[in-house]
């Protein structure tokens, strides 16, 4: 056995990789709850990467055939219907634990320096991952999957100038139809996927070069072992957060587990009910509203009452995020030794995000469209309120060492 | 902190209604593990319903293997049709009708709509009431209308089981208009079966279609507890492992 890892490792990396990044790669040693979020990522990604593989062997991207392969796959496929909960309730797994894994982020200050990159490589994940969903969203060709598709590709007609030309370059005809599906099938199950991995790859190597950050938000690297030159408060990944994410997962799993055997369409937000109608683009369906990863975007969108305003409020409140290891200039990086003021920005913040998402999911009133509007603001006065008070922001003192 | 999770799923997915117009719906009495009942619906979908409306993507012998019954059986129940070759359709077959879209929309004014997923796109307590709320309106052209999909272009198929019913309305003020409302039914016609009869004949038939839209549900369900049993031993053991490896640490 020694024999052969030594063939290989005169020929390939693999045991220096594997103590770079696992065996003698030094994590802080305080990773409280919200850093499962990171390797179950990871998990949810390959879980929709190989029951998607798995999918592509029945499904067909035909404008006639795709609703009744999604069925033959519930049906005829043995098991099929168990890689297809599988997928779909994957993709709702995804958005959940990748906003709690961005939420910890914003918590604990994991994108301020040295970590902007770590931050932008993540957001562009998040980008794609969006990217990923909306089209797989379409394949199953329901009514919500067409108009779905139908609304936000049509948001790309308020662009001045090339919006027309635009919208019917991403369509491929002057409707959604077959044409549609197919670029969306390619883009779904090759461009994205490769793209998204790419990033992956590139997120986790800037973590590794920069060593990763703690609830504590404090540099480990700072304090070293005069001899050995491992950090004091850093142990190795493996077997220590290897054996400690495994819990983690089989804790993921089981509610995975739940939702998968006992609420596979999730009350109709994972499997929305108009979507068990095939698509027909003469009947629009009473009320269109995207998966619920989407809503709070859509609620901004819905707040502005001009169309191209509203693209941009919708656009902008992603980008705005790309920003923030710039927005925010307080050099303490974790909640804990922030100000009061902080904690409640950051609250009203995700308290916000999560009220956008309710309101994006009921029917337009002007009592909705009010408060879409001021959510929307609060949204926004986040980053405002970061800004202006993140410099001289009253904070308490950070300790030298991690503190647990 | 797992409860947390919890929590934050149960906040962000609320059970959800069957939102559209408002009407309330009584709960389907429905038992997915009830065997007869799903024969029973089988059977009345076959009489019924399957002459306009198709189970496109369910084969007959699939309902012979859920429910227990042999393909014979089901020929005998369902099977009244000849495939392209004349020959009887087999069972092997998906539930395709023979009515065509164009017979269609000359009978009707519209397609009849393929039912194998209506359970799921309409919901069971919706489809039990519907069936159940179809009365006498001399202005639709089959002389029918429903409360619970007001002009509805299906004519009341199951009339001689219910008979058939008058609206009782009452006059209800919105804003200071006055507008009448169906408050209950009386029955005009009495029909073969008595209301409690036709009730139990519709909750059959809506079982039938719930097991319809999803057959796999019950195999699921089965399932999903073994693997739920196998996770939580899973994770005792996990745990076990994490603690003896971090008890060094700190």
């Amino acid at each position: 056995m020694g024999k052969l890892l030594g063939w290989i490792d005169d020929r390939f990396p693999l045991s220096k990789m594997w103590n770079e990044h696992l065996a003698e790669y030094y994590a802080p040693k305080n990773f409280n709850f919200w850093y499962f979020f990171g390797s179950l990522a990871l998990l949810v990604l390959v879980i929709q990467i190989v029951s998607g593989i798995f999918l592509t062997m029945h499904y067909k991207p035909d404008g006639e055939l795709a609703f009744a392969s999604v069925e033959y796959i519930m049906r005829d496929v043995p098991y099929g219907w168990l890689i297809r909960y599988i997928h779909s309730t994957g993709a709702t797994a995804f958005f959940i634990v990748v906003y709690l894994h961005m939420f910890r982020g914003l918590m604990y200050g994991s994108y301020k320096k040295p970590r902007e990159l770590i931050w932008l490589f993540g957001m562009f994940i998040y980008l794609a991952l969006m990217a990923e969903a909306f089209m797989g969203y379409l394949l199953p060709w329901g009514q919500m999957s067409y108009w779905g598709a139908q609304v936000i590709i049509s948001l790309f007609s308020a662009i001045p100038v090339i919006g027309d030309d635009l919208t019917l370059w991403i369509r491929g005809d002057f409707v959604i139809s077959d044409a549609t599906l197919n670029r969306f099938f390619a883009l779904h199950v090759i461009a994205l996927p490769f793209v998204i991995v790419f990033l992956v790859i590139a997120h986790i190597l800037a973590l590794h070069e920069v060593g990763s950050n703690n609830p504590d938000g404090v540099e480990i690297k700072k304090n070293k072992d005069p001899v050995t030159h491992i950090p004091l408060d850093g142990i190795p990944f493996h077997p220590y957060y290897s054996v400690k994410d495994i819990v983690g997962v089989v804790a993921f799993l089981f509610f995975f587990s739940v939702v998968m055997f006992y609420f596979p369409d999730g009350g109709g937000y994972f499997l929305e009910h108009a979507n068990f109608i095939a698509s027909d683009p003469l009947k629009t369906p009473e009320h269109i509203a995207p998966v619920w990863y989407f809503t709070p975007f859509y609620a901004i969108l819905r707040a502005v009452p001009d169309k191209l305003m509203g693209v941009g409020a919708m656009g902008a409140a992603i980008v705005v995020l790309f920003f923030l290891p710039w927005i925010d200039r307080c050099k303490v990086k974790s909640i804990r030794y922030r100000s009061n003021l902080y904690k409640v920005n950051l609250v009203i913040f995700a308290v916000s995000f999560v009220v956008l998402g309710w309101l994006a999911m009921q029917p337009v009133n002007s009592t909705i469209t009010l408060m879409s509007q001021v959510f929307s603001l609060l949204y926004f006065a986040f980053f405002v309120v970061l800004y202006v008070t993140s410099k001289n922001e009253q904070t308490k003192p950070v300790p030298d060492r991690v503190t647990s | 902190m797992k409860k947390y999770i919890l929590i934050l799923i149960l906040a962000i997915f609320p059970a959800t209604s069957f939102a559209s117009s408002g009407v309330h719906l009584d709960a389907a009495p429905i038992d997915i593990y009830n065997k007869d009942s799903i024969k029973r619906g089988a059977k009345g979908f076959a009489d019924y319903c399957f002459s306009c409306h198709s189970a496109q993507f369910m084969r007959f012998n699939r309902i012979a293997k859920d429910t227990g019954m042999t393909e014979a059986e089901v020929r005998e129940m369902m099977i009244f049709t000849r495939d392209k070759k004349g020959e009887v359709t087999k069972t092997g077959d998906l539930m395709t009708v023979a009515m065509t879209k164009d017979y269609a929309k000359n009978a009707f004014g519209t397609a009849v709509p393929d039912i194998t997923l209506t359970a799921r796109s309409r919901g069971a307590d919706w489809l039990y009431t519907y069936l159940r709320t179809f009365y006498v309106d001399a202005n639709r052209p089959t002389g029918m209308n429903n409360r619970a999909f007001p002009d509805v272009a299906m004519p009341h198929v199951l009339w001689e089981l219910q008979g058939i019913n008058k609206p009782v309305y009452v006059t209800e003020d919105h804003d200071g208009v006055s507008v009448e409302r169906i408050e209950d039914f009386e029955t005009l016609q009495a029909g073969s079966m008595t209301a409690e009869e036709y009730d139990a004949f519709v909750a059959d038939l809506v079982n039938f279609m719930v097991y319809l839209a999803e057959p796999v549900q019950t195999e699921r369900r089965d399932l999903g507890w073994k693997v739920l049993i196998y996770l939580s031993i899973f994770f005792v053991f996990a745990y076990l492992l994490k603690k003896e490896y971090w008890k060094d640490i700190h």
